[in-house]
Formats: structure tokens, C-alpha cells, sequence
């Protein structure tokens, strides 16, 4: 245990509204904390220094998932499990219930949180791709209102996001898939469970009359934050099934990642896999 | 009693939560101590500062200065200190430089980091090659803490006349233990008018090691210094020699402090700074004549050693003697060096260096077999040693020895020909899985090798209880493979008494006699002898006495126990190592016995490569071995899958890091060792053949399933794959697809 | 410094209450103020699952939760699944089978298949080893910890 824990604070709000105070009395004074699986990681190796902490945990307006006609909604503070236990996540998202099953074990899946998952802001999350391939949008608050940002806006560079430090992340809102819909979701990590990705990809495709007409292609791990793959979708979308350019998408796709060398993998392996993957995911749409 | 799956005598504390580990046990007035260690491979201590904000008079603090006896660790060579003094050199990134010890836990956290070192860097070598090249002499000789060479015949006189000469040049890396409890130790010393007494309770693999260390670090006899080992969570060769610097780190701490001290490592502490499996670079060149018989082997065997000798000579002396493996060849040489580089030493690690040399013969036997148009395991059954063949050291093999046998039966438990015909069929075409299957085929060495066990000369014991029962003596500790257990048995099959009336007492100094270290697959076989033979003394000792009579009931049994004990005390019986008749070792030429027996095995893996992303998957594995008598199948079996899961690990996920001879990936999120998903059930059987050395015929198995996994994985990707330079483990992914390319061109 | 918390929560079916600093980790709260000692620490990063525990019917990784989390919460630890002297069917398993080795691993472990045979009565062995991938076991290679699970279940349960 490497934290300063007498050094620490925690204030734990039970409404939105107490806890948005707190952050516009002090903006930047109090860090946000849900889960802790992030948190409590870097602040028990030393990494985050001794702070003051706001414990979001037992604000029941950040919780639940909803749906309606068009839209899934989920509270920020809803838990990977959550999202693996709902049968209108599995039955409209099933890349966002891979995503949830992939990431850590059971034990991470119990605690870790959607809003965390997005606002930690981490290249190499999981749930993001899928997020990013179903277009979703971000809900924010905070005292001076509430806004909708679309998700593939909100990720602006390493761990730069456009939230602002009086802000929460509220919910998150993904438009229920209409039609006929291709879903693809590969997360290649570092071992089967437990494991942080090397590079994942996420894609959504709706295909109407043999054609493609809308695509999205989320990925994590290949760039300072996770990103939508713009080139290939471009290669790809209002393109027939049966002429799918794999090749020159594959080549454009190379063009939208800049992956890094770090302890877990290689440039050039992130480079050559991610490549499969996509084209593997294309021959998957093919044969849709 | 020998036999039957006894269940584990101390697994009902384990399952209940109740089984007390270092961590656990606490004192009043405990102080936590911390470390703090160098930052740089090399240099100059110059100075040490205290920062500011720290409230540095509530601390114990411990510098080289302190050290009342010598301050270097007790070890085969004596190069390594408790800490650096400051003047003094730096030799590894990891060095402990001074001690802290404070109550508040976080606070002493906070001390930790505000301590300043000021070193004057050196430039320093950091791998194997740039120690070879000595651009920096940094230790041992020139750079070299051992070499040796193992000599048969004369290889340079078949190479004109083989049929074939194939070379090649294989690497594995650093392995860390990751054991799932970290280090530690608790250490009291009360101060005496004339000497000290110095007590130290931990998570250990050798109280008599450590004993030794602390004996040379505070200059006392051994009546001073006790040792207790503590419940311990896996060790693996991990807590074998590094807890002599914990436990007299704590000590030195406790010494000033005049309370007791907890000094317990977190994850990443551990990893970055014990020691690690040493990596190690073979090349191989074989000549075989036309039908695939081994005419000549000269083997380089190079080990990195880190910064210090600690047991790398010894562990660089296994590696050399079984590289040459299970083959019968006339003409081997070869010649084996441990060198030192700038990082924190390597160390023991189940195997002992016979992983790193078996993984390139074996993994090298492949190689060749695909030269010479044979099937792995025909060319290997041409070579294989028989009754009356000699090894490499001379040692002629005098057991009964069927390896075709047991290659047999795991060929045909995988189903390898079938399997190799069918994937073949299916990886020809383009579907992205693509399968395999491999074999290895190995031994490992009982005991220590050579002389080890003469000089040792353990002793263990058995005594007689007040309440009847009767005790097992032994250093020997617990670590979950199950000596407990094994011992019990062994006492209790000799003294024809139930189990329960068998105890085994804790490994503590005060109370056990020295039965040298829990390492070497040893504690079976050698010291599980001695307590079999103190137990039949015991008997004997009780039938001289006239308390017992041949046949016995265990009810009579206790009662002549107990009858003895009322009239005599405590009865001890202790028996000593010595050194059989027939066995002959020359530690200056490599020549004779290295083992008084081997244990043999033959695994096989299944594996599927997805060539979508290179990720490989064990999909089946087979671990068929010859340990001579098992004495607790369901012990033993668990020993093998465990060992098993190591190796691999090690194959496939576990690399180490580095970055200026520091270990970069030290949490366990970034150093990948296998889940309950990673791994298939393991498939593990016994071929039973007593062997007259081990108590009721058992030898040694701690070790042997560390040497097989690695090679039979890469053997299988190879008949996945096609005939790649799969030549280093782990095979990573990564690897995996810069070896698909150099193929490809 | 902060001030520190009154925690109460309920271990094993017992109400207990502290004094603990918000932030100090639920690992720590129970072995050093709980005297708790079956709950492990192998590596205070989430990942190995030797202070797995059971917090309000799921299981967590006790390194990571601030004790201020765990406010009200009712917990089972290792120490809550014997009845007395009485092994848990769980701990009957593993203590029969071998599935504890250098037993380090074993509190977080059987507290994940005891969630485990809640959610999922009679697992097969792919649903054992998935209920059982965030605890790392490095003595077993989890043969006979899968083994233990299956026995378990087959066994009836309470
Ligand atoms: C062992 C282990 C394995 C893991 N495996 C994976 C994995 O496979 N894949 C993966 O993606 N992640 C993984 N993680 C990381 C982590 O579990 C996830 O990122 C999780 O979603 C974080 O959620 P949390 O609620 O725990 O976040 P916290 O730790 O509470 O917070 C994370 C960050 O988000 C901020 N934050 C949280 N909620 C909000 C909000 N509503 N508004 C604004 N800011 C907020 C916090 O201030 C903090 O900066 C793993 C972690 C561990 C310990
Ligand atoms: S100690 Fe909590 S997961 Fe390892
Ligand atoms: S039994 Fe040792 S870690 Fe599982």
C-alpha cells in the first residue's frame, strides 16, 4: 500500500445536485471516484497522490438502465455485470455485453463502472469501441446545465476529453440498431481473463437492400484515446456486400491508427493484427 | 500408507482461513519496516540525504554502518552485501541501501520516497552478450562467476565424417515466480548482557540458510539465531536464497529498534527486486549419421546471472549436465558459463537451470528431425539411453530405464499420429486455426547434484511424544507441495501406525536439525529417506527398550510411546545422510554419478494458433512421468499440473521487461501468467518403478514437470506451423509473428 | 490529515463497527482492524483475487474498495463459510481434492465459487473456469480446484 491514506478525504453526496455543488464550489478540488477500479489501483501503487475524493457510489440518479422506442440509456454508474445481466443489452448490444464479459473478471465486472470506463479516458478500455461503433452519446452535467456530446467528440487526445472539471458524466444514450444489423466485436488482450487489451475492435454495420448503409468501426488500444476508424468506414459504407474493397479499406485502416510500443505489445504488431482483424471482420460482413 | 491419496494434513487450516502466514501474525509495539533501494544498474554511492517534511527522529534507521557483524550474505561466495555502504558500489538497480522502520505504515511509505541517494552512475552491462564482451568488468572473473565444460569423447573428430551437422542457438528469458504471496519476515531481537538473540519468523524455503546469513550478518553463534517458518504461499525456488536478505534486513531493524519488525514486500517490490528464473543462450551443434543417430554434440550453455554469484554456480552445474538430455551420444561436449550483468541476481527457480538447457535440446531435436525427413518422436527413439548406456559425466544408467515405453504411452494418450495426419489435412487448407501436436522427452536429477548431498550430510529425526505420538523432525519446509503430508506417510508406513498418529514439527531452527534446503526435488527422496530410516531406528529403539513387541496394534504402539517417554524423556531418533557406496563424483572435472537417479518424463502438447492474431492456445496436454514409488497420487498429481501451468507460462506469456536493468512490468496486470481460462485440464499419469534410494521406492518430481511444458509447446507450433526459427521462449504473439515473417521472407 | 470514519458494516452475519480512515482499503479494515486474517493481499491491484470477498451479495476485490464504500454493507469473508467447526461443502471439496496447495490463493478462491454454485448450481467446466479467472492460483495449474468446484456441486448444496 503505497497511498497516503490519512491524507485523503471523501465526501459522499446521496443527490446529483449535492455532488455537482461540491465540484462548482471547488472545481478541481474533488475528484470524482464510482467504482474505484481505476482509482484505487493507482492510488494504492503511489501513482495519484493523497487527495480528496467524491465518492459518487450512493447517488441513485447516476444508476439504472432504461430504454425506450429508439434509445438505450445507461446511468453512469452502471456496473459491467449490470450490463451482462439486462436481456435488452444483449438482445440491441451484444458488442457492448462481449465488451462488458472481456473486461478484467468477474470481480472488476461487479464494481467497475460505464462512466468510469469512458471519463478514466484510457486508450486501452473496452467498453469504448463498442460505444464508438453504436454511436453513442455522452450525457454531462454539472450546475451550469446539462449537455449531449456525441461520444466519438469526446475523446480529444491522450487522456483529454471535453469534460470540463465541474462536470460529471451523467449517462450514456446508444440508439437502439434498426434493421438489419452486423455486429463484430474482438478484443485481443494479453491472456484470455484478466487481461488488458493489446487492441480491440468493435464495428456495426446496417445493411439495407445488399447495401451498406451505415458502418461505424470503433477501436481501442491503437491510439492516445479510443477512436473511430474514419478512413476505412469511408471505404466501406453504401458499398454493396458483395464488392466489399478489403484491401484498399485494410490500407486505409492503417491510416486511422497510431499505435505505440509499450510492455504489452508492438507497433508492429498492433499494426499487422488489427489489419486481420478488420479484414476478418469484412469477410464476417460479406457473408452477413 | 505409502501409496494412497492421504489428504493434506494442514488443508483443513488452509480451507478455513485459519492457516497463519506471515502477514498475519502480529506483535504489540510492531514497527513496519520498508527498503530503500538504488535506482541505477551501476555506480558510486556517494551520499545519502533525508528529505524535507519527514519527521526523520521517529525513525528506526538502518545504514551498512550499523551492521554489527559482516555485512555481506552468507552464501557459496560471499560478494554480496546486506546493503551498500556508502562509498561502496552499486551493482543492480534493486541494491538495498538502508532500512526504515516506523508504526505508521503510511508514513513510512511517505520516508521511503523522500530519501535521497546520490550515486555516481557507471556505465553498466545489462545482457549477456556485453558481459562476454567485457566492455565493463563488473564482477566474478572477468565477468564469468562459473565456468565449467562436461567432456566425453571428442566431437571434433566426427564432424568430417557425419552425414549431417545441423546448428542451432536457442534463448529463454527471465521467469518470475509470482508465488501469490509476496515476501516477508517478522523479526524480534532481545538484547542479552554478552549476545543478542535473534528470532525470525517467515515465508521461507531454508531456515538453515537464513540462519547461516544472520549468524555471519550479527556475528553470533547459532544457539542465537532462530528461524521459523511461517505458513508459506508458494515458493517455487523463490524463497530460497533472497529471504536471507529480508530476514536480516528485519533483523537489523528489530536489533535497533528494540521491537519487533514487519517487513513484508507488496507485488511490485517483489517482482522488480528478488530474484527471477536466469535467462540463458544455448547453441547446439549435432552431427548424426544417415540414419539419425547422434554421432556428436557440442553444446555453449550460457546463464545471465545478474549482479551477484548468490546459487548460479550450482544452478549453471544443472543446466550443463542435462543438456545433453536422455540421448545416448559418444561424443559430447560441452561447456557452460555464468556471467554477471547489471541487474538483480537470478536465482533458483524450480528446474534449476534445466528448463533453459532442455528447452534447446529438445526444442534443437525438432529442428533436426524436419532436416532429416524423420518424425520427432522416431528420431528421438533411436537415441534414446538404455540400461548400461553412459551420460554425459560417465555416469552409466544402472535402473531399468524403458523411455520408448514412455514416450509410447504419451503418443498414444494425445493421439499424436492421428493427430499429426488429421491437422495436417486441415492446416493445408485456409482455415486460421491452425493445429499441432509436440513432444519432449527429459529427466531431472534427484538431489543435489554431485557432491551436494555429501556435504550437506542432512539429518532429520523422529521423536516420541508424551502423549504417544510421535513427531517427524526435518528443516524441510512447507510449501505447498504437500511434505507434510509426504512425511507423515513415510513415518507412519515405517512405524505401521496410522497417520494420525504422526505430527510434523514446524521448520524452526530451535527445534528441527538441519536437513539441508527444500530445494532439488530433494525432500522426497533424501530427506524422506532419513526420516524412514529414523523411524525404523525409532522402532527398534522402542523394541530395545522393551516397550514393544513385533506384530503391534497402533494402540500398543502409543502406549509403548508413552511408556518410554514417561521413563526416559523425550526419545529422538536421528539418522545422517551418507553418501552410498557405489556413487562417485569429481567436482573438478564434471566426471562420475551427477544424480544417484533420475526421474523421467515425456509430455505432449496439443496447441491451435489463431494466424488472425497469433494468439496460441494449449488445447490438450499430456504429462506422463517415471518418479520411481508415488507416494501420494493426488500430491504428486497436483505438484505435475501446477509444475505444468508454469512451464506453460513461461512458453508462451511470462516475459520480463526490463529497462535499465530494472523489471518495468512488475504488477501482475502487465507480467501474464496463466488463469483458470488460459490453460486446458492437464492430463497427468504415473509410471510406476521403485527405485531402492527414496523411501519406499519414491524419487524426486518437485522439478521434472518444469522441463518438459516449454519445448513440447514450441514442438507443436512447429508441426502447426511449418518448419519456423521458433528458437526463444516465451513465444509471445508478438514473437510468434516476427518468427511467421523472417519464414515468409 | 482526515479524520477518520465510523464504519459499520456486517461481517459474516455479524455487526461490527470501527474506526478507519475513509480511504483505507476493506483488505486492510478486516485483517488489521477485524483481525480477519483469512482475507488475503497478493497484490493490491485488482488482479489476483486473494482478497476476494462478498459485499452485498457480489463478490469485489477487497484492495480496492475504500473502506467509505463499504459503508453499511454486509460481507462474507473465508472466515463466514464454515458453520462452526462444520466445513462449508466448498471447503469439504477443496480439502478433499488437493484444489489448496500453498493455500494462498484459497480464501478469495472459495469465496468466488461459492458465488459461482449461487448464480450457476451445476457449472460445467467452462463455466468453472470462467467464475474462477480473476483468482490466480500459481501452485495448481487449477486441476483440482476445478475438480473441487465440480464436487461440490454434484455434492448437493444447501
Ligand atoms: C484487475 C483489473 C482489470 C481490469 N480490466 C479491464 C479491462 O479488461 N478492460 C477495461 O476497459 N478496463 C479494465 N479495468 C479498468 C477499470 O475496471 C475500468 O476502467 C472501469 O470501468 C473503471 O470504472 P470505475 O467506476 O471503477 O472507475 P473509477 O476508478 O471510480 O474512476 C475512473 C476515472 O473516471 C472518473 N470518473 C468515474 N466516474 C465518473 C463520472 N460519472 N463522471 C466523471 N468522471 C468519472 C474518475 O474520476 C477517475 O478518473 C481493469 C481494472 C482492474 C483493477
Ligand atoms: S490483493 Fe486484491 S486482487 Fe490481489
Ligand atoms: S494454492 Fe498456492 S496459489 Fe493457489
Amino acid at each position: 500500500m503505497r497511498g497516503y491514506v490519512p491524507g485523503c478525504e471523501v465526501k459522499v453526496p446521496v443527490t446529483l445536485a449535492e455532488a455537482l455543488d461540491v465540484l462548482a464550489a471547488e472545481p478541481g478540488g474533488w475528484r470524482p471516484m464510482a467504482g474505484g477500479t481505476d482509482l484505487m489501483v493507482l492510488f494504492n501503487a503511489g501513482r495519484m497522490p493523497a487527495g480528496r475524493f467524491l465518492d459518487l457510489s450512493r447517488i441513485e440518479e447516476l444508476r439504472g438502465i432504461w430504454e425506450d422506442e429508439t434509445t438505450l440509456r445507461f446511468g453512469a454508474l452502471t456496473t459491467f455485470s449490470e450490463m451482462r445481466d439486462c436481456p435488452s443489452v444483449h438482445r440491441h448490444l451484444p458488442n457492448l455485453v462481449k465488451s462488458a464479459r472481456a473486461t478484467g473478471a468477474l470481480a472488476i465486472q461487479n464494481r467497475g463502472t460505464l462512466g468510469g470506463n469512458i471519463a478514466n479516458a484510457s486508450p486501452a478500455a473496452d467498453t469504448p469501441p463498442s460505444l464508438l461503433a453504436y454511436g453513442a452519446e455522452l450525457e454531462l452535467v454539472s450546475l451550469r446545465g446539462r449537455r449531449t456530446v456525441a461520444y466519438d467528440a469526446f475523446h480529444q487526445g491522450y487522456k483529454q476529453m471535453d469534460l470540463a472539471v465541474d462536470e460529471l458524466v451523467a449517462g450514456i444514450r446508444v440508439p437502439k440498431p434498426q434493421g438489419l444489423g452486423f455486429h463484430f466485436y474482438r478484443k485481443v488482450g494479453t491472456r484470455q481473463a484478466q487481461a488488458i487489451s493489446k487492441l480491440c475492435l468493435a464495428a456495426y454495420a446496417r445493411i439495407e437492400g445488399g447495401l451498406i448503409a451505415e458502418f461505424r468501426v470503433g477501436l481501442g488500444s491503437l491510439a492516445p484515446a479510443p477512436v473511430r476508424a474514419r478512413r476505412a468506414e469511408a471505404m466501406i459504407l453504401g458499398k454493396p456486400l458483395t464488392a466489399l474493397q478489403v484491401t484498399a479499406a485494410r490500407e486505409a485502416l492503417m491510416a486511422d491508427i497510431c499505435p505505440i510500443d509499450d510492455i504489452r505489445s508492438t507497433v508492429h504488431y498492433r499494426r499487422v493484427v488489427t489489419a486481420n482483424v478488420f479484414q476478418q471482420m469484412l469477410e464476417e460482413l460479406a457473408h452477413a | 500408507m505409502i501409496g494412497i491419496p492421504a489428504i493434506r494434513k494442514e488443508g483443513r487450516a488452509k480451507v478455513l482461513g485459519r492457516a497463519r502466514y506471515t502477514d498475519d501474525k502480529t506483535f504489540r509495539c510492531l514497527l513496519y519496516g520498508a527498503t530503500v533501494r538504488s535506482t541505477v544498474p551501476r555506480g558510486i554511492l556517494k551520499a545519502i540525504r533525508f528529505g524535507e517534511g519527514i519527521p526523520w527522529k521517529e525513525f528506526t534507521i538502518v545504514t551498512a554502518q550499523d551492521i554489527p557483524g559482516e555485512n555481506r550474505v552468507a552464501a557459496i561466495v560471499k560478494d554480496q552485501p546486506f546493503l551498500v555502504e556508502v562509498g561502496g558500489m552499486i551493482n543492480h538497480a534493486e541494491e538495498p541501501v538502508l532500512l526504515l522502520a516506523h508504526p505508521d505504515r503510511y508514513l513510512l511509505e511517505k520516508a521511503r520516497r523522500a530519501v535521497i541517494l546520490e550515486v555516481e552512475e557507471l556505465p553498466a552491462i545489462l545482457d549477456i552478450q556485453s558481459s562476454l564482451d567485457r566492455a565493463q568488468i563488473i564482477g566474478g572473473n572477468e565477468n564469468i562467476f562459473k565456468e565449467l565444460r562436461i567432456e566425453k569423447g571428442d566431437p571434433a573428430s566426427v564432424w568430417a565424417r557425419a552425414a549431417h551437422i545441423i546448428e542451432g542457438a536457442y534463448r529463454t528469458g527471465a521467469q518470475e515466480h509470482l508465488y501469490i504471496e509476496p515476501n516477508g519476515m517478522l523479526a524480534i531481537v532481545a538484547h542479552g548482557d554478552h549476545e543478542d538473540q535473534v528470532t525470525v519468523c517467515g515465508s521461507l524455503q531454508c531456515p538453515y540458510y537464513i540462519q547461516k546469513a544472520l549468524m555471519n550478518l550479527f556475528g553470533l553463534p547459532a544457539d542465537k539465531v532462530r528461524i521459523v517458518q511461517m505458513e508459506t504461499g508458494g515458493a517455487f525456488g523463490g524463497k530460497e536464497d533472497y529471504p536471507s536478505l529480508i530476514a536480516g534486513h528485519a533483523a537489523l531493524l528489530a536489533w535497533k529498534s528494540g521491537k519487533p519488525v514487519k517487513l513484508i514486500y507488496d507485488r511490485e517490490e517483489d517482482m522488480a527486486a528478488t530474484t527471477k528464473r536466469h535467462p540463458s543462450r544455448t547453441r547446439m551443434k549435432t552431427a548424426f549419421d544417415e540414419a539419425g543417430h547422434l554421432l556428436a554434440l557440442d553444446i555453449d550453455f550460457i546463464l545471465d546471472a545478474g549482479a551477484y554469484a548468490t546459487l548460479s554456480s550450482v544452478v549453471l552445474s544443472r543446466g550443463a549436465i542435462h543438456a545433453a538430455g536422455v540421448y545416448r551420444c559418444s561424443n559430447t561436449h560441452i561447456h557452460a558459463r555464468a556471467v554477471a550483468t547489471n541487474t538483480p541476481p537470478s536465482g533458483a527457480f524450480r528446474g534449476f537451470g534445466a528448463p533453459q538447457s532442455l528447452f534447446a535440446l529438445e526444442r534443437h531435436l525438432d529442428v533436426c528431425a524436419a532436416q532429416l525427413g524423420l518424425d520427432p518422436a522416431e528420431l528421438r527413439r533411436k537415441n534414446f539411453l538404455k540400461i548400461g548406456d553412459t551420460m554425459a559425466t560417465g555416469q552409466v544408467i544402472q535402473e531399468k530405464l524403458d523411455l520408448a515405453g514412455l514416450m509410447d504411452r504419451t503418443l498414444q494418450e494425445i493421439g499424436y499420429t492421428e493427430k499429426r495426419r488429421s491437422f495436417a489435412v486441415i492446416n493445408a487448407t485456409d482455415e486460421p486455426i491452425k493445429r499441432g501436436v509436440g513432444i519432449s522427452v527429459f529427466m531431472h536429477g534427484c538431489g543435489f547434484t554431485g557432491s551436494g548431498e555429501t556435504y550437506l550430510a542432512s539429518v532429520a529425526g523422529i521423536e516420541g511424544l508424551a502423549d504417544g505420538r510421535v513427531a517427524v523432525l526435518a528443516a524441510s519446509t512447507e510449501i505447498g507441495q504437500g511434505k507434510d503430508t509426504v512425511f507423515s506417510q513415510i513415518a507412519s508406513e515405517a512405524l505401521n501406525i496410522p497417520m494420525e498418529l504422526v505430527e510434523v514439527a514446524q521448520a524452526d531452527t530451535k527445534v528441527v536439525p538441519d536437513s539441508g534446503p527444500t530445494v532439488a526435488s530433494r525432500s522426497t527422496m533424501v530427506v524422506g529417506r532419513l526420516v524412514e530410516d529414523a523411524a525404523y531406528a525409532f522402532k527398534q529403539a522402542l523394541i530395545q527398550q522393551g516397550f514393544l513387541e513385533e506384530p503391534y496394534t497402533p494402540e500398543l504402539f502409543r502406549e509403548a510411546v508413552r511408556r518410554s517417554h514417561a521413563r526416559f524423556g523425550t526419545v529422538k531418533c536421528y539418522t545422517q545422510y551418507h553418501k552410498p557406496p557405489h556413487i562417485e563424483w569429481d567436482d573438478q572435472t564434471y566426471r562420475g554419478d551427477a544424480y544417484p537417479t533420475f526421474s523421467w518424463g515425456c509430455y505432449a502438447a496439443e496447441v491451435a494458433v489463431d494466424t488472425v492474431t497469433f494468439e496460441v492456445k494449449v488445447e490438450d496436454f499430456v504429462a506422463i512421468q517415471e518418479v520411481g514409488r508415488v507416494i501420494n497420487p493426488v500430491l504428486a498429481a497436483g505438484q505435475i499440473e501446477g509444475g505444468v501451468a508454469q512451464g506453460i507460462g513461461w512458453a508462451l506469456w511470462e516475459s520480463v521487461e526490463w529497462k535499465g536493468g530494472r523489471m518495468v512490468n512488475n504488477q501482475m496486470t502487465n507480467y501474464i501468467i496463466p488463469t483458470s481460462v488460459d490453460l486446458p485440464r492437464i492430463r497427468v499419469a504415473f509410471l510406476e518403478n521403485p527405485h531402492p534410494a527414496g523411501p519406499g521406492g519414491a524419487k524426486g518430481l518437485g522439478e521434472l514437470p518444469m522441463d518438459g511444458p516449454a519445448p513440447a509447446v514450441l514442438n507443436a507450433l512447429q508441426n502447426a506451423l511449418g518448419n519456423l526459427r521458433l528458437d526463444e521462449v516465451p513465444m509471445t504473439p508478438e514473437r510468434l509473428l516476427e518468427c511467421m515473417e523472417v519464414a515468409c521472407g | 490529515m482526515a479524520e477518520k470514519i465510523r464504519l459499520q458494516l456486517t461481517v459474516n452475519g455479524e455487526p461490527r463497527s470501527v474506526e478507519v480512515f475513509p480511504m483505507a482499503r476493506l483488505v486492510d479494515v478486516l485483517r488489521e482492524e477485524l483481525k480477519l486474517t483469512g482475507t488475503k493481499e497478493g497484490c493490491g491491484e485488482g488482479e489476483c483475487g486473494a482478497c476476494t470477498v462478498r459485499l452485498d451479495g457480489r463478490i469485489v476485490n477487497s484492495c480496492l474498495i475504500p473502506a467509505i464504500q463499504a459503508q453499511g454493507s454486509e460481507l462474507l469473508t473465508v472466515e463466514g463459510l464454515a458453520e462452526q467447526e462444520h466445513l462449508h461443502p466448498l471447503q469439504q471439496a477443496f480439502h478433499h481434492h488437493n484444489g489448496a496447495q500453498c493455500g494462498f490463493c484459497t480464501p478469495g478462491m472459495l469465496i468466488a465459487a461459492e458465488d459461482l454454485l449461487r448464480r450457476c448450481p451445476n457449472p460445467d467446466e467452462g463455466q468453472i473456469r470462467e467464475g474462477l479467472s480473476g483468482n490466480l492460483c500459481r501452485c495448481t495449474g487449477y486441476v483440482k480446484i476445478v475438480d473441487a468446484v465440480k464436487a461440490a456441486a454434484e455434492g448437493g448444496r444447501a
